[in-house]
């Protein structure tokens, strides 16, 4: 029973990171009704911005913040230079624009900071959470500053202005632009709180992790997995799928025979292609009816 | 009367195909106005192109500011409230989350909320159905709540299009009544695109008939809807 709880709660420390991964990655589809292939790349870069910064002395929540801030006007530059022009473009092109983006800011961090593994610290510490075996103070941290992060996005958009104009643009654009919303900069807006959305989950798995060029391939496609199995169009249902998948994987671990480690990510992968036979738009994802 | 709103050789385009052909015409401030035609004349047109949702050449002006080359979102901040066809209600949203959004662009909160009341007076289905998601309503229910988000904006002008399109003839005579309603007593001069003409007469001040994106007739509209001769040649009734 300890080993139950003790998977449960490590599934949901690392789930926190997927709803974190997945929530970013439905903001954009939202907006822009594309998977972000790079948001992982952006993560891991900006995690690499926090850990230069205490590299140069910047305390940890210091260093935590202005990588908030930094990548926050980075995502909005990222929107405006490369992906607002594509705005009317076809599919293929936008996919091609993320991969260059994804290409452009591995290649870069590994040009500034090399591909060998960093150690990246951890505020929370690493000793036994409450005095209990079953979780650590960091994976305690990890689920906290998500649910703090959560509690304010839920406010944000639901009791503020400017959460209501977003969340009107993202799903009626043209009647959002006949109430006088600015929809291109809302757009922006949803890209940089996106990105530093990502920042936060970079940084609370960097510890796990390890800090690496390639350190959030395996995040992504889990918290790709989260979002459509949530529903690509409820950002509710993305933060519920991160968790799901991140208990789900680490129970298959532990209690399938043969799994193990290795197979972690195709049974999950595989859970996950079972729901969406059932339910094609993800458990909380509306059904979108098209009109011929 | 001063003219409100004026429009002058309005050519507009989808791609290469051109949709209007040099329309003109003008509306007075407080005035109701409204525009008849076929399918296909131009009258949807003419609307998006005053809030520069379709490209077009010619003049528009407002209360004598020229509306050319400016975005949509910022020529409703002059304070033109565009009930687009097919409502554009914010269907995954609550009906006052809709009318909140009619007001994004005013910062006076506490008049926002007043307005809010006021809104929940003249159509009271909606306060009944305040907190449900707005793709819920009916029809009928849907128009009203996309003319009372127009009337959040505190418009000067409010531009509809074809707000009777789909609904049953008592409902499209409470809403009738209602813009009548809003036209005297709030100071709201409208725009109203119509293929129901017989009822957008009754209504209206003026009157212009357009046809194949040009306008083929205008006057009072009281003298159109007794010319049988007009009446039976472009409005078909």
């Amino acid at each position: 029973m300890e080993l139950f709880t003790n998977q449960v709660l490590a599934g949901i420390a690392t789930g926190a990171i997927y709803a974190c991964m997945a929530l970013a990655v439905v903001m954009i589809y939202q907006a822009i009704d594309h998977l972000n292939f790079a948001q992982g790349e952006m993560a891991m870069f900006s995690t690499f911005i926090s850990w230069q910064l205490m590299q140069w002395g910047v305390s940890y929540w210091a260093a935590f913040i202005i990588t908030l801030a930094f990548s926050f006007v980075a995502g909005i530059a990222i929107e405006r230079i490369l992906f607002k022009p594509l705005a009317k473009a076809p599919v293929l092109t936008n996919v091609a624009g993320f991969i260059a983006l994804f290409a452009i800011i591995n290649s870069s961090a590994g040009l500034i900071w090399d591909f060998t593994i960093k150690q990246y610290p951890t505020p929370f510490g690493s000793s036994p959470f409450l005095g209990s075996q079953l979780i650590s103070t960091h994976q305690a941290g990890m689920i906290g500053v998500t649910v703090l992060l959560l509690l304010g996005l839920y406010f944000f958009f639901q009791y503020t202005r400017i959460g209501l104009a977003m969340r009107a643009a993202a799903s009626v654009p043209e009647s959002a632009r006949l109430v006088g919303i600015n929809t291109s900069w809302m757009i922006a807006l949803g890209w940089g709180m996106a990105t530093a959305i990502g920042a936060i989950a970079g940084m609370l798995i960097a510890p796990v992790v390890f800090l690496e060029p390639n350190m959030m391939g395996g995040v992504l496609i889990y918290g790709f997995a989260a979002a459509v199995l949530g529903g690509l169009t409820s950002p509710f249902g993305a933060v519920v799928g991160g968790f799901l998948v991140g208990v789900f994987e680490n129970l298959a671990g532990t209690y399938i025979p043969g799994v193990g480690n290795e197979l972690k990510l195709p049974i999950a992968l595989a859970l996950i292609i079972s729901v969406l036979v059932v339910k094609p738009a993800g458990l909380f994802g509306r059904q979108i009816v098209k009109r011929v | 009367m001063t003219t409100l709103l004026n429009v002058k050789d309005l050519r507009a385009y989808y791609g290469q195909v051109q949709a209007l052909h040099g329309l003109s015409f003008s509306l007075n401030e407080g005035s109701l106005v409204t525009l008849l035609g076929a399918n296909g004349a131009g009258k949807t047109t003419t609307l998006r192109a005053i809030c520069n949702m379709v490209r077009s050449t010619g003049a528009i002006e407002f209360d004598g500011k020229p509306l050319n080359n400016r975005s949509t979102e910022n020529i409703v901040r002059f304070g033109i409230a565009h009930v687009p066809q097919g409502r554009g209600t914010f269907t995954t949203m609550t009906v006052e989350e809709n009318l909140q959004l009619g007001a994004i662009t005013r910062k006076d909160s506490a008049g926002i909320v007043s307005d809010i009341e006021r809104m929940y007076a003249h159509f009271p289905v909606l306060k009944q159905r305040h907190t449900q998601q707005a793709g819920t309503l009916s029809g009928g229910e849907q128009q009203m709540l996309a003319v009372a988000r127009a009337l959040m904006l505190r418009p000067r002008l409010m531009l509809l299009d074809e707000p009777s399109f789909g609904l049953a003839p008592l409902v499209v005579r409470d809403l009738f009544g209602i813009l009548g309603k809003i036209n005297r007593e709030d100071k709201v001069s409208i725009l109203v695109v119509e293929q129901n003409a017989q009822l957008a007469l009754e209504l209206a001040d003026q009157a212009y008939v357009i046809e194949t994106g040009r306008i083929v007739m205008s006057g009072n509209a009281k003298d159109i809807a007794n010319n049988e001769e007009i009446r039976k040649s472009y409005l078909g009734y």
